[in-house]
């Protein structure tokens, strides 16, 4: 059998990798994706916990997680298609009206 | 399941069915109508929200299976978000008129967001916590781009979205470590697991709950959308998601770190106070346009009310609910007055074009000194009363350092706030920025935050018993 311990550090590194990617990528669909990476770092995390528990509350969270990162994404395209529309960019670095 | 369960989610449920009818009906409307009778069922939705919030408080206790709690903390909390959208509403009227948006969504979506904030505050387990944080930061996320041929509001939107959705996975990651931690995603549960020692997963999940809840609220160092998306978004939706959404969020960090009895918080939350309110009145002491500055100035309230997080227990928690109302209420109040003198297209919105303003329209800037004193903290207005409870709570558990940032922050922040009111007054008007008149329902939302904001600096003896009993509901 597979230890917790390594579901623990796959996760980990799934969730630093969308990190990284959200912090050095320049593409705004690119970094989206990386946000979904992140999240499926936490689901792992999840699911490995509720197998370690043996409680289903864990597995039940990966399912809500998953119908919200839709909702995200349905929400999140529509912005950047508007972006899109007033920009004809998806360039973060070109979406600079507002001073950072 | 019995009627009493459903008494425990009233507000959020007429929240609920108001804001379908709304999106339902939209689309059937003629394309000019302007939508203003959506808006006022809008508004009798959120005024029927608050009535069942007051029923509901007569009926505390858990409901749902332990997912939701009905006690003075929430009832507290769900009162914050009924008021604010209520007057954000009543003030949207003529903004969207002025800017020719002819879009029910509006409302609506103003009404389920209220929903996922007034479930913030009183769910007790972390997956319905989840959601209802979602369900308002996404109906913020499109409400900041609401004005969509204007390329700052999409930025603004993009810019809010991309690092909410950012903070929510850390927020997630830390609720996956706390169950794997504790093995349960309920409060009270969790505490009772945590209070036989706390497993060093316990310790980082709580550090990336504060890190995704940090960024909701706006506190240093997650604080870089804020003055961006401030910016961007319409003032009237700036004026709801700068108070109740945060209010939410820290009504949730309230439930994690002190019924939760999350770990090793107190250095985390001491650091990222005083680094918000430096950073906040630094900030805002170099901006030109006043929502930039208030978004500045946002953050550094932030800061004031994780002052009284790190303070002790009970009079530490009423002083951070007392401030999150007293706050709500003059910000949102502030937003109101910048929406109505914007005009088209946002364009008067730098502090210059304020000149003269306490001569060409004495009422409006009357009202906008209010806000402006209370949120300075003079006496007689609610700011007042509220930075003297976290200072002396922060006093009383021997936090002089903090107390010490805090008060010379203050200091630092009459300087701006000072400025718009001396330009209102001193300075001689620019011809060019034309005044409107002012319709009855901004006027009434003005008069009800006006009347809010002097009743908490004048008589806030029942506001804050009420906050206290609140807090005494929390970590029993």
């Amino acid at each position: 059998m597979v230890p917790l311990s390594y579901y623990l550090v796959l996760s980990a590194v799934l969730f630093a990798c969308g990190v990284a990617g959200f912090l050095m990528k320049r593409n705004i669909i690119t970094i989206f994706m990386c946000i979904e990476l992140m999240l499926n770092g936490v689901n792992l995390a999840f699911v490995a916990f509720a197998a370690h528990w043996h409680r289903l509350s864990g597995q039940v969270f990966v399912f809500f997680v998953m119908v919200v990162a839709a909702a995200e994404a349905a929400v999140g395209l529509a912005i950047i298609i508007s972006v899109f529309r007033t920009r004809e960019t998806l360039n973060v670095d070109r979406v600079n009206l507002l001073k950072l | 399941m019995n009627a009493t369960d459903y008494i425990r989610i009233l507000p959020e449920l007429v929240l609920t069915v108001f804001g379908m009818i709304v999106m339902l009906i939209e689309p059937l409307l003629p394309e000019h109508n302007d939508r203003k009778g959506l808006g006022m069922l809008a508004l009798v939705g959120s005024l029927l929200a608050i009535a069942a919030t007051f029923y509901q408080a007569g009926y505390p206790g858990q409901a749902w299976f332990g997912m939701v709690q009905v006690d003075s903390f929430s009832v507290f909390f769900h009162l914050i978000v009924g008021f604010v959208a209520a007057t954000v509403i009543l003030a949207s009227f003529e903004y969207l008129a002025v800017q020719g948006i002819r879009l029910g969504e509006y409302y609506g979506l103003i009404l389920l967001g209220a929903v996922g904030m007034m479930l913030m505050s009183s769910a007790v387990e972390l997956v319905l916590i989840f959601i209802a944080l979602e369900i308002s930061s996404i109906s913020t996320y499109i409400l900041a781009g609401f004005r969509r041929r204007a390329a700052i509001s999409a930025e603004s939107s993009l810019k809010y979205f991309l690092l909410g959705s950012f903070a929510t996975a850390f927020f997630l990651y830390g609720v996956a470590l706390m169950f794997g931690a504790t093995g349960s995603t309920s409060i009270y549960p969790i505490a009772a697991s945590l209070r036989t020692g706390a497993p060093a997963l316990a310790y980082a999940g709580m550090a990336l709950m504060f890190i995704g809840l940090g960024f909701k609220v706006a506190s240093a160092p997650f604080h870089v959308w804020t003055p961006d998306v401030y910016e961007g978004a319409p003032a009237p939706v700036v004026a709801l998601m700068s108070t109740a959404p945060k209010a939410a969020a820290f009504a949730v960090l309230l439930r994690i770190l002190f019924a939760a009895a999350a770990p090793g918080w107190f250095w985390i939350v001491w650091c990222s106070a005083a680094l918000s309110m430096t950073l906040g009145n630094i900030g805002a002491l170099v901006q030109t346009n006043v929502k930039r500055m208030l978004a500045y100035s946002s953050i550094a309230h932030a800061g004031y009310l994780l002052c009284a997080f790190a303070a002790a227990k009970d009079i530490g928690i009423s002083a951070a609910i007392f401030y999150a109302a007293a706050y709500a209420v003059m910000n949102a109040g502030a937003f109101i007055v910048i929406a109505h003198f914007a005009s088209h297209n946002e364009r008067y919105v730098l502090i210059d074009d304020y000149a003269g303003l306490g001569r060409r329209a004495p009422g409006l800037a009357a009202v906008l000194t209010v806000f402006l004193l209370s949120l300075i903290g003079i006496p007689i207005t609610g700011g007042f009363f509220a930075k003297f409870y976290v200072f002396s709570a922060a006093l009383k558990s021997d936090l002089v350092g903090l107390t010490i940032i805090g008060v010379v922050n203050s200091a630092i922040a009459a300087y701006y706030y000072l400025r718009v009111i001396v330009v209102m007054y001193m300075r001689e008007p620019k011809e060019d920025t034309p005044i409107m008149p002012m319709p009855v329902a901004l006027g009434v939302s003005l008069t009800a935050a006006v009347v809010v904001t002097i009743y908490l600096g004048v008589l806030p003896g029942r506001v804050l018993n009420y906050a206290l009993q609140g807090a005494r509901d929390l970590v029993k």
